[in-house]
């Protein structure tokens, strides 16, 4: 294998609050080769937003924020940097895409003005470079009218047209790794699709490695090569997208896969939903953290806490925590 | 075990602080005590070294709590209201209080006058240029402030507070005739209001009082009415008008209730803006004449060359007026915060 | 454009009810003014010639209408204290005074506001921020007068750096005219510094907590540079606002401190003639401030508006 653009190993992030200590990242280990995709998928709470956050740097050691374990892009370790040189990491090696467009762009700044400050700072570009190639990048993100869209204030653009904008803005120094955190959840369903799919263009255009991060399986499946789904601050399950969704491992991946609603569903299907809540982070249960809403929780489960361990047959890489793994469907496995 | 962990955690934690705060009381006290008593220094130098000194004292102190009682105390706080009572006593009992004189020259002609502040003597706060004493001045002061601005206050939210629900409650032509008189105060800058108001009314504790609540009254019409007219939409404003209340009803059961908090919170701040406007009023000589004493005019005993000599003339009634703001803004913020979310922030 | 026009119409509107209020106070004074002009001990014909002369007998509406379209013309009439000149006159000497003084204050305010609240916010909840708190939060309770009294005697009278009460004209001397300014202007400055500092410190925070912050920093933005760029621009808009609600406050300490200062603008002017019951001068002094407050106040509406892109409108 050749080097990875990102390596992250046993990574904990934990917060200190009045409450007391929250585990939102909980001993997360992954790498991303140069081009590859990755879909991080969980519910709202699992640490998945964090663990972005954290791999970029943008969470990093503070008074009431403690991260361990090591996050390598490029070969360098963004935790043990000085503040100057990890922010010459971020733009060129690795760029992030935000969750809403309606507040990831100042609304006093023109749109032009979002893309060129990036170009100018890391690029040294002067105004005029700097101004053309945010035009190109306009286009590559397929925005109509670049020119006059430079111009243009954030509020003056629709949503879609927005994230578009903050794509581009990620986009504009060319970046290794592109980390995008839920970048359509706040769009409109008929847009989600556009931009999830510009996503991946760009990334295979540009071989690009991408993260990923969704609470929706569905936008994840066909969009990445790899799945990761996590549950309390941890993976629960880890393997190749297609391979996840045909043979889900760990009851909580197979239960998130059961409540996506299919086209050849029959009318009047049930929805399986996950019964209970996420858990809560600042006192997690002991043992399994899915036990207590798992349909197949046993005695063990509740006391010891499961490993993330080799789950595959074979040469297939797949990982899970579960105690007692479901059954390999064998007539799934294309 | 964690549990034990955390104890002695808390316990090195609490010895740290008892023994922090104690250093920084001794040390804070010594450098107070230096500070006002050293013969070698300047005014400017003596001053810092002082307030230097009290702030470690009230650091100090409050580790010292903190470590005793075993949680934080909001210790300014405790300390401004400890400060309010005390002056509202004094300002109550003072005709029965041991005090010096305080406004009758011819009782003080053989009194020495501007004798400097010497706690343990018989003017622990020193004299005027007239003998007066100034200890007596100015609880005397803080008697006609507080009187002025309390009762401006109180005016003003009744009468404020009133013509605000029922503006906000009927809207239309009342609301817009209202809103016309409202900003027509608000047109004149508070205090030029309050000189054009003195060129032609006698400055008498009942007419000053006046021409503060008429200071008061349009931005309690605003409140009061911005926030009649959130909860003249609500559920149970509708409801009891659909039960058949009456409209006086509905303003006084229902509405006013939920008005009076954020407008109680208002009144609260409003009391240190009006003791700072009938102070500067008496500075310019338009409000309380002499010799009866209020904070404004002791102040503007020092003009005209005094202070530079006997800087205590100033100092002594502008610590207690500053104290005095000081305590009422903290009061006022914190009613504030908790009472009325909406004007908290500006 | 419409809306325009009705604010305008409005605030025509509001300096009526304003300008009939002040005649309407003034002429309720007591005393005679005749006898103020005179001074006691003239025969009584003589005074009954000066108050019809100055148009005391007519009913008070011809009286109001006579004196509103002599100052709509610039005619605020005479004042009543000897040297009797124009209020006018005395308006125009004392007003660029004040104002060069109120600019000067608003200016300090502004320039060490600013610095002040990014600091504090960068470091919200740290010790420099506590400290920073602390001690606006008391210069907030320090009424200006006695601000500048603690200012004149450490800086004037403790340390010689400033004179005390005198003032130069600008077009005299313009470092003279600083020197001379610059103590005042500070006491006019600080309670408008600690109120800016404050809720600009509060803005920011609120505004660093914005998805965008996180987004220019994930650029790689240095930052200083984001909370100039990013933070500062979308917080001053507030800062704009609470210029126009502190302008009462400001106008207030101007006063106080002129008075303070011995400085001839229009703050020691009205009290003076405030002082000496020479209303023609309190009535012409009230009306120009109320003018100049209503007048900015309308301007910074207006500016708001201009400001915010969000507000502003759009051109399809």
């Amino acid at each position: 294998m050749t080097e990875h653009v990102l390596e992250v190993d046993d990574l904990h992030t934990t917060f200190s609050t009045p409450r007391g200590l929250m585990r939102a990242v909980d001993g997360v280990s992954l790498t991303l080769g140069a081009g590859e995709t990755l879909g991080v998928v969980g519910e709202s709470g699992s640490g998945k937003s964090v663990l972005g956050r954290t791999i970029m740097g943008l969470i990093s050691n503070n008074a009431n924020t403690e991260v361990t374990g090591s996050v390598r892009i490029a070969g360098q370790d963004v935790h043990e940097m000085k503040p100057g040189a990890r922010r010459k990491l971020w733009g060129p090696e690795v760029a992030m895409v935000f969750q809403d467009p309606m507040t990831s762009l100042n609304p006093v700044k023109k749109v032009g003005v979002h893309i060129t400050e990036a170009l100018r700072l890391h690029l040294g570009l002067n105004r005029k470079d700097a101004t053309e190639r945010a035009v190109d990048l306009l286009r590559q993100v397929f925005i109509p009218e670049p020119v006059r869209r430079m111009k243009q204030y954030p509020h003056e653009l629709s949503g879609g047209m927005r994230q578009r904008v903050v794509i581009a803005m990620a986009l504009a120094c060319d970046p290794k790794l592109l980390i995008a955190d839920e970048p359509t959840t706040a769009l409109d369903v008929t847009v989600q699709k556009q931009i999830l799919d510009l996503l991946a263009t760009l990334a295979s255009e540009r071989n690009m490695a991408t993260i990923l991060v969704s609470h929706d399986l569905g936008a994840v499946a066909g969009r990445t090569d790899r799945v990761a789904v996590m549950y309390g601050g941890r993976t629960v399950e880890t393997s190749s997208t297609s391979r996840v969704f045909a043979n889900p491992r760990h009851p909580y991946s197979e239960a998130l896969i059961a409540s996506i609603p299919q086209l050849r569903d029959a009318p009047h299907t049930v929805l399986r939903a996950i019964e209970g809540a996420p858990p809560n982070m600042l006192n997690p249960p002991t043992g399994c953290r899915f036990a207590p809403r798992c349909r197949f929780a046993q005695d063990r489960c509740r006391e010891e806490e499961p490993l993330l361990r080799d789950l595959g047959e074979r040469d297939v890489v797949h990982r899970g925590a579960c105690h007692f793994p479901l059954e390999i469907a064998y007539e799934g496995v294309s | 075990m964690p549990s034990k962990k955390a104890l002695r955690a808390a316990s090195v934690n609490r010895t740290r602080l008892l023994t922090v705060g104690a250093v920084l009381t001794v040390v804070g006290l010594a450098l107070a005590i230096f500070g006002w008593s050293t013969p070698s220094l300047l005014l400017g130098g003596k001053a810092v070294l002082f307030l230097a000194g009290v702030a470690l004292l009230f650091q100090g102190v409050n580790r010292l709590l903190q470590g005793v009682l075993g949680r934080r105390v909001d210790l300014t706080l405790w300390l401004c209201v400890g400060w309010l009572v005390a002056i509202v006593l004094a300002a109550i009992l003072a005709p029965y209080l041991p005090l010096g004189e305080q406004n009758d020259v011819a009782k003080t002609l053989l009194e020495p006058s501007y004798t400097t502040p010497a706690l343990l003597t018989e003017h622990p706060l020193g004299t005027n240029n007239q003998g007066l004493d100034l200890l007596a001045r100015s609880i005397y002061g803080a008697r006609t402030s507080l009187m002025i601005s309390l009762l401006a206050v109180a005016v003003g939210t009744v009468v404020g507070g009133t013509i605000g629900v029922i503006a906000g409650y009927f809207r239309k032509g009342v609301d817009s005739v209202v809103g016309i008189f409202t900003n027509a105060l608000l047109a004149v800058p508070p205090l030029i209001l309050l000189i054009a108001l003195s060129t032609f009314l006698d400055p008498s504790i009942r007419n000053m009082s006046l021409a503060l609540a008429l200071l008061t009254i349009p931005s309690m019409i605003r409140l009061a009415r911005a926030n009649t007219i959130t909860f003249a939409q609500r559920e149970f404003v509708m409801a009891a008008r659909l039960m058949g209340a009456t409209r006086m009803r509905v303003m006084a059961r229902e509405l006013v209730p939920n008005v009076i908090l954020p407008v109680f919170s208002m009144a609260v701040v409003m009391i240190s803006a009006l003791i700072v406007a009938e102070a500067s009023l008496s500075f310019l000589g338009l409000g309380i004449q002499q010799p009866d004493p209020t904070w404004g005019n002791m102040i503007a005993e020092g003009e005209g060359g005094i202070m530079e000599d006997h800087p205590h003339i100033v100092l002594v009634p502008g610590a207690f007026l500053f104290l005095t703001v000081f305590a009422f803004n903290l009061l006022g913020e914190k009613a504030q915060a908790r009472w009325d979310t909406r004007s908290a922030k500006l | 454009m419409r809306k325009v026009a009705l604010r305008i119409g409005e605030l025509a509107g509001v300096l009526f009810i304003v300008s009939f209020g002040v005649f309407l106070m003034l002429s309720l004074m007591p005393g005679d003014p005749a006898v103020a002009i005179l001074g006691e001990g003239h025969p009584p014909q003589e005074y009954a010639d000066l108050r019809q002369e100055l148009g005391l007998n007519d009913p008070l509406l011809q009286r109001y209408w006579d004196w509103l379209s002599g100052a709509v013309t610039g005619d605020f009439g005479t004042s009543l204290v000897p040297p009797q000149s124009d209020v006018l006159d005395r308006i125009g000497g004392a007003l660029p005074v004040s104002l060069q003084l109120a600019v000067m204050g608003l200016a300090i305010a502004l320039v060490l506001a600013i610095p002040l609240a990014m600091w504090s916010a960068a470091r919200a909840g740290g010790t420099v921020d506590r400290l920073i708190g602390a001690s606006m939060f008391g210069i907030l309770s320090v009424p200006s007068f006695l601000a500048g009294l603690l200012l004149i005697l450490i800086f004037s009278n403790g340390l010689g750096w400033f004179p005390r009460a005198q003032w130069v004209r600008l077009s005299d001397s313009i470092g003279g005219n600083l020197h001379h300014a610059l103590l005042p202007a500070v006491v006019i400055a600080l309670m408008e510094l600690a109120l800016f500092t404050r809720v600009l410190r509060n803005d920011l925070i609120v505004t660093l907590n914005e998805d965008f912050i996180l987004a220019a920093r994930a650029k790689g933005m240095p930052p200083w540079r984001v909370m100039v760029t990013d933070a500062l621009r979308p917080s001053s808009f507030s800062l704009v606002t609470l210029m126009g609600i502190s302008l009462g406050r400001l106008i207030g300490s101007t006063v106080i401190v002129e008075y303070l200062f011995a400085l001839p603008g229009m703050g020691s002017m009205i009290v003076n003639a405030a002082n000496q019951g020479d209303y023609p001068m309190v009535q012409g002094a009230v009306l120009v401030i109320a003018l100049v407050y209503v007048a900015v106040n309308a301007g910074i509406d207006f500016s708001y508006g201009y400001l915010d892109p969000r507000t502003r409108r759009v051109d399809a």
